[in-house]
């Protein structure tokens, strides 16, 4: 749509990795047990509490750094940013919401997708970022993850996305729910050339986001005890007047009905996805 | 209160009730009112005119959802013949809030898929009030691939609240289902039209929507989220859905402007449930345009042309 492009100014673009808004502390109180976690330690168990397993969420960029190997990297979509093409405003103007996220995060929107390797074998990894407007999907998500199907297809390898989202963005109104069939088109001119897609579904994934691309892997992971579902759980509470079963909508729950294959501990992440691409593509590790 | 009204339209229920009661008065009375009836009906309709002419897209959505609005079977029952409704996923059950079926569209033969409200309390129990389980998303993909295998357009009909958010749909993988026929319309090898009717709720209402054609009824909605709901989650408050509607943009006239669909085709005055007959009928040409050029197309041709449509969805700044 180059008509809305030519209406708008250009702006001041805000670089991918731009510092954080908040400084951190030391220490983090796990939400699950509550334990004080000293801050390096939890970062050396990639962000799950020692003491009770919980998986605390994790940034989009240090969960891709901490999943492909070192070297090689290359950012795709890293060129695309938003638009508040509706001049949407709510009780803020959606214009404001884009740059406090972008300072916030340092992101320029709530999906980083970077070409690289998972122990030798080439592989396109895309991140949501739930601290961004909650890892909502717009249009730069849907073309960014659209880039990504395509870099996979260009040099036939596979893709592994993990996903964090509450769905689709409000504040692109019918354009966001139409990124749930583009992104589920550009699925399955994957899947029509036998390119595997590992699916990631990660605490929380929700709404637009689970009912499309997220719910497409050849192969469903889920962390443990991530929130997965269509609509919330508050939703349904509303709508059907009963508290809600014990577990419900969590990893294991979705396991035990049978929606997802497996579920994995992030510390084992990429050995375990790195040994199923390994046997669906006929490659050896390095 | 005039309950066939909305309240907007109250002005136009009053002088529909003087009419009434000129008519009865008439009856039984040598007085020629005819003259009086007829400047009567004529002020009526200028007024919906004038009315209709300024709707707000909250008003628009009130429209959608009137509850004497025609559903998916009135139209089957006026835009084909040889209808013939298919049941069942084959895997759990039959989900009547989605309907699906082999017709003859003219001479042609079509597969149909819809959502389904129900009028009565007794029928919105069974319909579910138009929102879909899985069962019914996977009834309705099962239609469609029955369809692709045998060459027949397919016709669907969207009115929905949205998915239902429900334990059991939970359960049984409403997200899954949802996305499962996206990939799959993606790329049925056969002409696909969708018409929104009423109300195009959010995923429930993609999960038949993704078409080469996406039409829409004039009063129409097609939306992410409800007004309500997206009030109530941005603005923290149901009540001003109004406002939510006015930003998202969910009337037809807009999304034709924004290029998200085809055609938008007009209504009788006062919405299409004054003159369903009438509105069923400008929905019958409509689609027999459509399905015309369509069937013009050669298959692989038309995959690729929904294909590159899907992928023009965004709007986003490159540099």
């Amino acid at each position: 749509m180059n008509w809305f492009k030519k209406l708008l100014p250009s702006r001041i673009r805000t670089n991918g990795a731009a510092k954080r808004g908040v400084p951190e502390g030391l220490w983090t109180s796990c939400p699950a047990c509550k334990a004080m976690l000293y801050h390096a330690e939890l970062e050396r168990n990639m962000h799950v509490c020692p003491k009770c397993q919980h998986h605390l969420r994790i940034r989009a960029r240090k969960r891709l750094d901490k999943f492909l190997d070192p070297q090689p990297r290359a950012e795709i979509g890293a060129d695309i940013t938003p638009v508040d093409f509706l001049r949407f405003k709510d009780s803020k103007r959606y214009k404001e919401r884009l740059q406090e996220a972008q300072h916030a995060t340092g992101e320029t929107d709530a999906f980083v997708v970077i070409a690289g390797k998972l122990k030798g074998l080439p592989v396109v990894a895309g991140a949501f970022e739930f601290e961004f407007m909650g890892g909502s999907m717009g249009s730069v998500v849907g073309e960014r993850f659209v880039r990504a199907v395509a870099a996979c297809i260009d040099k036939k390898i596979p893709l592994v996305c993990f996903a964090a989202s509450g769905g689709a963005r409000m504040q692109e109104a019918l354009v966001s729910l139409m990124q749930m069939s583009k992104t589920a088109a550009a699925l399955a001119a994957l899947r029509k050339r036998d390119i595997p897609f590992i699916s990631v579904l990660t605490d929380p994934t929700m709404g637009g986001v689970s009912a499309s691309l997220a719910m497409l892997g050849d192969i469903q992971i889920a962390e443990p005890n991530a929130l997965i579902g269509f609509a919330g759980p508050r939703v349904i509470e509303q709508t059907v007047r009963q508290t809600l079963p014990e577990g419900f909508q969590r990893s294991e729950f979705l396991l035990a009905h049978g929606a997802i294959d497996l579920i994995v501990d992030r510390r084992q992440m990429r050995d375990r996805i790195a040994g199923l691409l390994s046997l669906l593509t006929h490659q050896s590790l390095s | 209160m005039n309950l066939n009204f909305l309240d907007f339209e109250q002005p136009i229920a009053e002088l529909e009730a003087k009419i009434e009661e000129l008519r009865y008065l008439g009856n039984d009375s040598d007085i020629n009112i005819t003259e009086e009836i007829a400047r009567l009906k004529q002020r009526s309709q200028e007024l919906t005119r004038s009315i209709f002419s300024t709707l707000s897209a909250y008003q628009v959505s009130r429209l959608a959802r009137h509850p004497q609005r025609p559903y998916t079977l009135d139209y089957v029952a006026r835009l084909f013949t040889d209808f013939e409704e298919l049941h069942g996923d084959r895997c759990f059950g039959d989900d009547a809030a989605v309907v699906a079926g082999l017709a003859r569209f003219g001479e042609r033969p079509v597969a149909i898929i819809g959502h389904q409200k129900g009028r009565s309390t007794k029928e919105n129990l069974q319909r579910n009030f138009g929102m879909a389980r899985p069962e019914g998303y996977r009834k309705a993909l099962r239609i469609m691939k029955l369809a692709e295998r045998f060459r027949l357009p397919i016709l669907t009909f969207i009115d929905t609240p949205g998915a239902y958010p429900g334990i059991d749909a939970e359960e049984r993988g409403q997200s899954g289902a949802i996305a499962g026929n996206l990939i799959e319309m993606a790329a049925l090898a056969t002409p696909v039209i969708a018409t929104v009717i009423g109300e195009g709720g959010s995923g429930g209402a993609l999960a038949i929507g993704v078409a080469d054609r996406v039409l829409m009824l004039e009063y129409s909605t097609y939306a992410v989220i409800s007004p309500e709901g997206c009030a109530s989650i941005l603005w923290k408050s149901a009540d001003r859905a109004g406002d939510a509607a006015e930003a998202m943009g969910i009337t037809s006239r807009r999304l034709l402007e924004l290029r998200l669909v085809d055609q938008v085709i007009e209504e009788p005055l006062g919405g299409a449930h004054r003159d369903p007959d009438l509105t069923a009928a400008r929905l019958k040409k409509a689609l027999e345009d459509q399905l015309a050029h369509l069937k013009g197309i050669p298959v692989a041709q038309l995959v690729e042309m929904r294909f590159q449509r899907l992928m023009h969805f965004g709007v986003y700044r490159q540099t």
